[in-house]
């Protein structure tokens, strides 16, 4: 099995890798996702009316296996903190795990500095607001509530507890992307926000925010992979019908 | 000192990746080593947090900003907290802390998300009046009403129903999913990895 995961772990990276270097004749077209295009003109609207971003990047800690929706979230958050730092309120970052709550300020301070702004960056603006699940929904909450937030995205590993945010939004009228991997979550937020980024659609955010060739190239990979995993499952299906395995 | 901090993270990404596929050897031990690290690493960025966390409510208090009451006693409670740590975690004062308050407070947000759940479900329709949002409710009027101990018993083949929705479409469904977000991981790993993402050393 782990020679399989190796195989797949070298295709990937060969495939990223040779597709991020070529020389494209066109450019690469993705469906329309409205929940990007939601995001942007929440984006728009943060910087023009002087309010602010609420960033949620969940619970997903850099030694848990659900690191990845972590990382995704803050090369989102990079691109969102580059945008908005000409804004008079700061994106605020939530986090339910101390090694992403660090990093998240990194990354706004890398956000700043990339736009010029780097004077403007506030570490207090990357926070902890719990080491549980539901703590950090409570620690969140107040941040929805009482800071000036004109839309809200969620981003990361989140569990149920996600329902208590999506709420408080709505509340709050303030629109609210969201995305997450653990399946509970996300039929939650399926059932609680107007446009649902599902499954590995969390992961296209810096291919949607133009974060450079390799975000492009990393949704090509994933489609070609996916198309593999497709032909071996039903191939498989095939010869087990067939009696050859 | 960025690239520094690249290559560190670079290499070490790498050592942990091979370690886990050649589990054997000085690889092997190398990467139990550098995840112990990590572990350590990992904890003290608790701490660092939870000072973050101090100086936030703090400045919240100073300012007297809205609702800064809830911070005096996010403060307290805390440094309550933190000091009766310090005693042992065997000490009955922090399992007076821990099954009197904490974990009340919890069962209390879990019972808050199930009324949540609800008027979420309720309010679907009037978001998202489509085929699928009809689907999704129906499904899960469905699997209540065969799951519910009602008063006139459960309902014929509920069972089989029950089983029929959950091995075929809810695993299939979720099996899917999590094939894409397994994808989605790997490449979001590998442009970490590729030194692409970097979310430290402020790039």
């Amino acid at each position: 099995m782990s020679i399989i995961g190796l195989a797949l772990v070298l295709a990937a990276a060969g495939l990223l890798l040779g597709l991020t270097f070529i020389r494209r004749k066109t450019v690469p077209i993705f469906r329309p996702i409205p929940a990007f295009t939601r995001l942007k003109r929440a984006l728009g609207i943060s910087v023009e009316a002087g309010t602010r971003l609420h960033i949620s990047l969940g619970r997903g800690g850099l030694q848990t296996p659900e690191a990845a929706p972590g990382l995704a979230g803050l090369a989102m958050l990079r691109y969102l903190a580059e945008q908005t730092s000409a804004s008079d309120e700061p994106p605020v970052v939530s986090s339910g795990a101390a090694d992403l709550s660090i990093l998240s300020r990194d990354t706004l301070q890398a956000g700043y500095k990339a736009a010029g702004a780097e004077d403007f960056y506030n570490p207090a603006t990357g926070r902890l607001t719990g080491l549980t699940p539901f703590s950090f929904a409570a620690g969140a909450i107040p941040i929805m509530q009482d800071e000036n937030v004109s839309a809200n995205i969620f981003i990361g590993h989140f569990g149920p507890e996600i329902a208590l945010l999506t709420d408080t939004a709505e509340r709050t009228n303030s629109p609210a992307v969201a995305a997450a991997v653990d399946p509970t979550a996300q039929a939650v937020i399926y059932a609680s926000v107007d446009d649902p980024l599902v499954g590995e659609e969390l992961f296209a955010a810096g291919a949607y925010s133009n974060a450079g060739n390799t975000h492009q190239a990393s949704l090509q990979v994933q489609d070609i992979l996916r198309w593999a995993i497709i032909l071996v499952l039903l191939g498989g299906s095939a010869l087990k019908l067939l009696g050859i395995i | 000192m960025r690239i520094v901090a690249a290559f560190v993270a670079i290499v070490t990404g790498l050592i942990v990746l091979l370690g886990y596929f050649v589990p054997a050897g000085s690889l092997l031990e190398l990467r139990l080593q550098l995840v112990q690290w990590a572990a350590i690493l990992a904890a003290t960025a608790v701490l660092v947090g939870v000072v973050s966390l101090l100086g936030v409510h703090w400045q919240k208090i100073s300012t007297r900003q809205k609702n800064s009451a809830y911070s005096i006693l996010l403060i307290i409670s805390l440094v309550t907290t933190f000091l009766l740590g310090l005693l042992g975690t065997n000490n009955p004062l922090i399992s007076l802390v821990l099954d009197g308050i904490i974990v009340p407070a919890e069962a209390t947000l879990m019972a808050l998300l199930a009324v949540t759940l609800i008027y979420a479900s309720v309010r679907l329709l009037r978001r998202r009046a489509d085929s699928m949002s009809i689907l999704f409710l129906g499904i899960a009027v469905v699997i209540l009403l065969m799951s519910a101990p009602l008063p006139i018993g459960m309902f014929p083949g509920a069972d089989v129903v029950k089983w029929f929705i959950n091995e075929f479409f809810a695993v299939a469904g979720a099996r899917g999913i999590l094939i894409g977000v397994a994808l989605g991981a790997l490449t979001t790993g590998l442009r970490v990895l590729f030194g692409v993402d970097r979310p430290y050393g402020g790039k």
